[in-house]
């Protein structure tokens, strides 16, 4: 089969599937058939439809994660934020599905609370963006962070780690980092600009055509 | 009923195979295609890479709830093409106290096929005598010049890229055009070639250009591992298991568990096999004139110890005691790096095929070094799509360079400043992994546990291995190397170096895997289970074509070696049939 014809064929079938938003993927219980992952093999599916009817994270948990997944990554001129491209309802899938998060997140979020209410009298999500700012000043940087914070440095990168993959796993990350690929093409080597750029040059044996 | 009632089938098939993968494939093919009757004995399900319900080729990561994060069933990722993986439901297995060893399988039509990274790379000469070279470990009974024409009518029937280089134990092959070097493997042969170590175009087993009408040609999404539609890279499934039931001559049973190679008391012969059927559960035999296994290094050894009887009280065909005894599996180590030059990148789509464009083979005289045995490099690196892990580890990176505008920045962060650092960052990792030849012992084997069986009532394998000096030392120069191309390339190694606590970071037994060695081939039936024809020396019509027969397995990932043999093999078959001799 020559490359222009498996192109074709191929763009008749993946390609042309239609993309749920990403927000559908952690689904609200509501009557809509099960989706998961495709070609799944039947234990697969039992275990996924086992998780996403589990609960783990609160309500309340869940919304002091979309606070920190926004200050993490905030709309700006190239794109929006994390809460906009659904990452608490992947941290909240994620979580369950591999248990090993559930003490350090839920232990995370404790601290996070506890200490917002020792240092300004309220839990994180009723203190102004000002003072959540301050507080995500002393855990954001865990190479130069204070003893009494580092167990919150920790959590820090945790969902510092969960919400930048949750972001940029979606179309909008694409799109943020200017992803180009996962599509079919006919790869002929580094554009020539950027060869010049490093200094770089292809050896004449990719000039053979057989 | 009955409930030790066997379901036998009154059919005596010309041949039985048990395992779809590179091996079991092969055989099928090329005796389907001999006019030879087939049943081929698959342990997992049904897999056609062109059928919409298999494909996970081209989807995107958040079609995925886990963003193609890892599973049980999955340890690759949630996108790849193999399901089964380390630890399978109801099928255990267990290890020595101080030992290890982890089982990777793929429960399904083409086996591990399914699974590996498509690097095929010939034995060389020096590959099949390395005991007679180096008084360490032993000689295959047969020679480069036995293979050589299977490795050519291989390439020519699946089809790889590479290049001639004329290095002498790195034979090449009739060589489809490899794709160009992305970026970063121009950069790595730049600065490796400039320190004395090779970069050389890879070797692997996909379709720059088309070979044949059934068979698309690369279109370079970089997803192998997810198994191709288009039929442009090798699966045991798509090339050789499909092909052969065209043919009309092969009959496919798939969720078969073989329990045991069955045996005429009177004349030592293999008359058959039994097997648990995975979704009744119930027992069935099937019968063959000749049985075939290639179930995979691990479950071939266990099959034939199972087959026990009072002509074969250690295992079918066992009379030496060598069934399960040196195992070995390559020997890995990696470390990652980020590349400062590479920051702030120009986009374009440089997926390429699923893997590296470029590698570095054995290049050193091992009488200059303190081991044996030597090792490739394979490289990574790129602006891969982003999945599971995207961006991890972050805060170990972007506090080490300063950002467009000069300013050096602390480790870690968040809100639009992390987010320009993503952006700088993407695509300046590389990554390199060594895989190297071990010395097979026979103090490294799978056994029957006395104590386990598997939810079929199999009994399962314990495995006793441990490696030795020789490997150990073997990482070390690996962990070293990587480090001297990091610093050439200007790059920062990540992470702390590898040492002796860790053995340098040399994977576990069986993590590779590229296990082989269990059913091992030899002149002598005292000490080998098989001839070098890859047939029984104690049944002349049982064989075994995967990696369990090979004496050692160079730093070549075994593959096309298991093509190549289990194809001599299957000729050998059809002129031992044909002269009555089987």
């Amino acid at each position: 089969m020559k490359r222009r014809d498996t192109l074709k064929a191929i763009s008749l079938t993946s390609l042309g599937m239609a993309v749920l938003p990403t927000t559908d993927l952690v689904a609200a219980p509501d009557p809509k058939p099960f989706k998961t992952t495709p070609a799944r093999i039947p234990e697969e599916i039992e275990r996924d439809k086992k998780i996403m009817a589990d609960k783990f994270l609160t309500v309340a948990e869940l919304a002091t994660i979309g606070i920190l997944a926004d200050i993490i990554i905030p709309a700006d001129g190239k794109s929006g934020s994390a809460t906009q491209a659904g990452v608490p309802a992947f941290i909240e899938f994620i979580v369950k599905d591999m248990p090993h998060y559930q003490t350090p997140i839920r232990g995370g979020l404790k601290w996070l609370e506890n200490h917002s209410n020792k240092r300004f009298g309220k839990p994180f999500g009723q203190i102004t963006p000002k003072q959540r700012i301050e507080i995500v000043e002393d855990i954001a940087y865990p190479e130069d962070v204070k003893p009494e914070f580092t167990q919150g440095a920790a959590f820090f990168s945790q969902i510092r780690n969960l919400t930048v993959t949750g972001f940029y796993t979606t179309r909008m990350g694409f799109d943020d980092l200017g992803y180009m690929g996962n599509t079919p093409n006919d790869w002929q080597g580094v554009p020539q600009d950027v060869l010049d750029k490093y200094g770089l040059k292809y050896d004449p044996i990719y000039d053979k055509k057989d | 009923m009955n409930l030790f009632e066997i379901k036998e089938q009154p059919k005596v098939y010309d041949v039985v195979i048990v395992g779809s993968g590179a091996g079991g494939g092969m055989a099928a093919y090329q005796l389907t295609k001999a006019g030879a009757k087939v049943c081929l004995l698959e342990a997992g399900g049904y897999f056609d890479p062109a059928d919409p319900k298999y494909i996970t080729q081209l989807k995107n990561p958040w079609e995925s709830p886990r963003r193609g994060a890892s599973t049980r069933t999955r340890p690759f990722g949630d996108f790849d093409a193999a399901w089964g993986g380390w630890d399978i439901e109801g099928e255990p297995y267990t290890a020595m106290p101080g030992t290890q060893f982890r089982w990777f399988r793929s429960r399904m039509l083409g086996g591990r096929t399914n699974h590996w990274g498509r690097i095929s790379m010939r034995f060389g000469p020096d590959d099949f005598r390395r005991g007679s070279l180096t008084g360490i470990g032993d000689d295959w009974p047969t020679s480069y010049e036995d293979y050589a024409p299977y490795y050519d009518k291989v390439d020519r029937l699946i089809g790889l890229f590479g290049t001639k280089e004329g290095i002498r134990n790195e034979p090449d092959g009739i060589f489809l055009p490899p794709p160009k070097p992305r970026l970063h493997e121009l950069m790595l042969k730049k600065a490796a070639t400039g320190i004395g170590i090779p970069v050389i175009p890879s070797r692997m087993a996909m379709l720059t250009k088309p070979i044949n009408d059934s068979r698309g040609a690369c279109f370079y999404c970089a997803q192998c591992g997810r198994a191709c539609q288009a039929y442009a890279d090798f699966s045991s499934s798509s090339v050789l298991c499909i092909p052969a039931a065209k043919t009309g001559n092969l009959t496919l049973i798939n969720n078969a568990m073989v329990r045991e190679v069955l045996t005429d008391p009177n004349t030592g012969l293999s008359t058959g096999v039994s097997y648990v059927n995975k979704l009744d559960l119930k027992e069935y035999s099937v019968k063959g004139k000749i049985i075939i296994l290639a179930a995979s290094t691990c479950e071939t050894a266990r099959i034939m110890l199972n087959s026990k009887s009072a002509r074969f009280p250690r295992g079918v065909a066992n009379d030496s005691g060598i069934i399960g005894k040196y195992l070995n599996d390559s020997t890995g180590a990696s470390r990652s790096a980020f590349i400062p030059a590479l920051m702030d990148r120009k986009r374009y789509n440089e997926d390429g095929v699923g893997g590296m464009h470029v590698f570095t083979p054995w290049w050193i005289d091992n009488k200059t070094l303190d081991f044996p045995r030597g090792y490739h490099i394979e490289y990574g690196g790129g602006m891969g799509m982003p999945g599971f892990g995207f961006g991890g580890g972050i805060e170990r990176v972007n506090g080490l360079y300063p950002d467009k505008n000069g300013n050096k920045k602390k480790a870690g962060g968040y809100g639009a400043a992390l987010k320009e650092d993503i952006r700088l960052t993407y695509g300046a990792y590389i990554g390199m992994a060594g895989r190297g030849e071990p010395i097979p012992l026979e103090s490294n084997y799978c056994e029957i546990d006395p104590n386990n069986v598997d939810k079929y009532g199999i009994p399962t394998l314990r495995y006793h291995y441990k490696w030795s000096e020789n490997e150990i030392k073997q990482a070390k120069h690996m962990q070293d190397t990587f480090e001297q191309i990091i610093h050439a390339m200007g790059g920062v190694a990540l992470g702390k170096k590898p040492d002796a606590s860790t053995n340098y970071g040399l994977a576990q037994p069986g993590e590779i895997i590229h296990e082989i060695g269990t059913v091992r081939m030899g002149n002598d039936p005292k000490k080998s289970a098989l001839n070098g024809w890859q047939q029984a020396h104690d049944v002349k019509n049982l064989f075994v074509v995967d990696a369990a027969p090979f004496v050692s397995q160079g730093d070549k990932n075994v593959t096309w070696t298991i093509l190549a043999s289990s194809w001599r093999t299957s000729d050998y078959i059809t002129e031992q049939v044909k002269a009555k001799n089987l």
